[in-house]
């Protein structure tokens, strides 16, 4: 005996588009009212800025059309683009640091997969620095030389937290195993050190940079302002690093370091060879998000008067023609920072995935 | 084998661990101290050359300069120390405001995150994602712009509500006028506060002995609300309001809160509630899933779940961290000095300038800063040593 049974359909409010509707914007009383308030808030919102950023908006002309214009001035970005970006830099060089940042950028994305960081990267790394720091510098094979001090705009925002970054990395890798060790004086200056930067904000730091600095130095040594700001940044970025670096080391298994001692391995050869590889590693994400916030940091540099990419948007708005329009210049700005701590973090998250993939699948060596 | 232990009786002395370990130790101190007296003996030199002074001889002098806003009575004769003593409070009064606000801001986003209703939780996260790109300097030099750009002079001024004016020059609102029964009135309404606590615990106890539940909100908001309530009716119900008026280009009467100090603590709020928000998202997700079905299954109301079982539970992993954004707002408030807000560090900035005494100024920094972060991490330690598991 065969009996057919006969399939029945869910509702059709349960599956479909009506029925992920109910299920994500109208389930239950709050949740509809919730939904109800918001969509009326967007309908409101979302014209009005559309009407105000596109249709209404400017975006070739001089400063008295856009006095005039009802929508967005975007034309204080257009029209002072060179200036905004490259700040200081004379103007028929510009090409120069125009390259050295399309170099910059394209190697940290080729060499964003870590497969391929190796020694061969190394040199290839090394290379490209000494040919961005000609280009900018100058003063080599017909290049006129530029003063650091006219270095401004985003090209010194992408040096400082480049810079800032590289340097304070291996400063922070000392600290924190100074930290860790059990030598009882070079752990408290570590201690020390860690835990002062850390209770400071930057700005003490730069201050310190901008009035301390010279005061510390023999007489007759000077040492520019950008480099000065850079130092303290090292400074205060390694702080943070060596943190984030000990928590790895905290996180190794104790069974690793007496494997390695055991080995007749010493303190430096452990270190490189077995508990710094492994600790790095694991570290890479809250890594990535101190770099993140030094890279946003950079931006405080205003206050000791460089020109970073915020400050020459800043001086572009205090001339007369453009001033009231600050609204559309830093939207420009807040979305070169927004699309370089994006895909910051969005790196960040992919090696997360990949460091759990690696964790769950069973070593096959 | 045995010839290898027969030679190795004599160890030298650099290749002894612990010889090499003080070693070590005295290379570094000498290497600090020499670098130190380096620094401090040039240090002396330069500020000899310069005919600077040393020490802080300065905090006594007249100071000479006006200070925007201030929570004590300042002119610019008063002292240095005065200034700065000005500085810190008003660097603590938007970090406490801020802190305030952006824990209650970022709890609400970081729940929101987790909203069954997709549109919610998008806005939370779009939110969560703006805010945390964009260096909070710019965000702090957006809404100083918008106040100055967006916002009329005060004659045009908007008044979205009844006593509230909103102008370039800040925020205008009324208050109350000054009537000593409203002295009363805070009097009972810090006396309601505690009575409040108390009934509360009695509630607690209660309900853990006989089970029996008290209707502890209503209760709670009726005392809150009523007992003040009532001593401003005995003492006479006065209802006159210190209007904010326009008076020649500004307003006089009510209250101002300039717009230095509003886009200060606005960029910081929202900033800050970014993070705290993928704090509180993360406490929230370590705690399992089966605790909330289990709460759901012995009948307990959706918010009673969130109030009485993964909140407590969520607590312990979010005070930590939330306590380093806590102490990071502190420090970014010392942003201020980019907008104009007299906060320690602009008045600080402006003592260095005019005394020239750098090392003080910046070893004052440090020490104040140094201070609230030591106080603000010695509290949220005992906080949290205080909802730690309590093992048996």
């Amino acid at each position: 005996m065969s009996t057919t049974i006969e399939e029945i359909k869910p509702p059709a409010t349960n599956v479909g588009v009506i029925g992920w509707i109910r299920q994500n914007l109208f389930n239950g009383l709050f949740s509809s009212i919730a939904t109800i308030v918001i969509l009326a808030g967007l309908i409101r919102v979302v014209p009005q800025f559309i009407q105000w950023a596109f249709i209404d908006s400017v975006w070739f002309t001089s400063g008295q059309e856009c006095h005039e214009a009802t929508g967005a001035c975007w034309s204080v970005i257009t029209q002072n683009i060179r200036f905004n970006i490259f700040g200081y830099y004379p103007y028929e060089e510009q090409w120069r640091p125009l390259i050295a940042m399309i170099i910059l950028i394209g190697m940290l994305i080729y060499s964003r997969d870590w497969n391929k960081w190796n020694k061969r990267l190394g040199y290839i790394w090394l290379f490209a620095l000494f040919v961005m720091g000609l280009l900018m510098k100058g003063g080599l094979l017909g290049l006129v030389s530029v003063e650091s001090t006219k270095w401004s705009g985003l090209p010194l925002t992408l040096l400082l937290s480049f810079f800032g970054i590289l340097a304070s990395y291996p400063l922070g890798v000392v600290l924190a195993l100074g930290r860790q060790s059990n030598m009882p004086i070079i752990k408290s200056l570590c201690v020390v050190y860690i835990e002062m930067i850390r209770g400071v904000p930057l700005i003490t730091m730069l201050f310190m940079s901008s009035v301390m600095f010279p005061l510390f130095l023999p007489e007759g040594v000077t040492i520019d302002k950008v480099l000065r700001a850079q130092a303290a940044i090292i400074l205060f970025t390694a702080a943070y690093i060596a943190e984030v670096v000990r928590g790895g080391l905290q996180a190794m298994d104790k069974g690793q370091y007496e494997a390695a001692e055991s080995l007749g391995l010493n303190y430096f050869q452990m270190m490189r060879l077995i508990i710094l590889p492994q600790a790095l590693k694991i570290v890479i994400p809250p890594t990535v998000g101190i770099l993140i916030s030094a890279f946003k940091d950079t931006s405080l540099v205003v206050i000791i008067a460089l020109y970073d990419i915020l400050n020459t948007t800043k001086s572009i708005l205090t001339e007369p023609e453009w001033t009231g329009f600050s609204t559309e210049a830093y939207i420009f700005v807040a979305m070169i920072y927004y699309v370089c701590c994006f895909s910051m973090s969005q790196y960040s998250r992919k090696i997360e995935k990949e460091l759990e993939y690696k964790s769950n699948t069973p070593q096959s060596s | 084998m045995a010839s290898v232990n027969s030679n190795s009786g004599k160890t030298y002395f650099w290749n002894d661990q612990k010889t090499r370990a003080i070693l070590y130790q005295v290379f570094t101190a000498v290497a600090v101290a020499l670098l130190g007296y380096y620094l401090i003996s040039n240090v002396q030199t330069n500020m000899a050359k310069q005919s600077i002074a040393s020490g802080f001889g300065f905090i006594e002098k007249e100071a000479a300069f006006e200070i925007g806003e201030s929570l004590i009575e300042y002119s610019a004769a008063d002292s240095y120390g005065r200034a700065l003593i000005v500085g810190v409070l008003n660097t603590l009064k938007v970090s406490l405001v801020g802190i305030i606000l952006t824990t209650i801001l970022g709890t609400i986003v970081g729940v929101a995150t987790l909203s069954k209703n997709w549109l919610i939780s998008r806005l939370g996260f779009v939110y969560v994602e703006i805010f945390q790109n964009i260096p909070v300097l710019l965000q702090l030099f957006f809404f100083y712009a918008l106040f100055y750009e967006a916002f009329p002079s005060p004659r045009q001024a908007l008044n979205p509500v009844t006593g509230v004016f909103l102008t370039n020059r800040g925020i205008d609102f009324a208050v109350p006028a000054a009537h000593p029964a409203w002295l009363y009135v805070g009097l009972a309404f810090l006396a309601a506060c505690a009575i409040t606590v108390m009934i509360n615990r009695w509630s607690v106890k209660r309900q853990e002995a006989t089970g029996q539940q008290f209707p502890m909100f209503w209760a709670g908001l009726a005392i809150l609300v009523g007992l003040p309530l009532v001593t401003w009716a005995i003492n006479g119900a006065p209802s006159q309001m210190d209007i904010p008026v326009l008076k020649g280009f500004n307003f006089s009467g009510g209250r101002n809160i300039s717009p230095e100090f509003s886009a200060l603590l606005i960029g910081l709020v929202l900033y800050t509630a970014s993070f705290i928000a993928q704090i509180v998202r993360a406490g929230i997700q370590s705690i399992s899933h089966g605790q909330t079905e289990a709460a759901l299954s012995i009948g307990l109301k959706p918010v009673h779940v969130l109030k009485l079982v993964i909140f407590p539970q969520a607590l312990r992993v979010i005070v930590p961290p939330l306590t380093s954004q806590l102490l990071n707002l502190t420090k970014n408030s010392s942003l201020a000095v980019a907008i104009g807000y007299p906060d320690f560090v602009q008045v600080a900035g402006t003592t260095i300038n005019q005394t020239g005494q750098a090392v003080e100024g910046v070893a004052l920094m440090m020490l104040v800063y140094l201070t609230l972060s030591l106080l603000t991490s010695a509290y949220m330690n005992w906080y949290n040593k205080k909802i730690a598991i309590i093992e048996r």
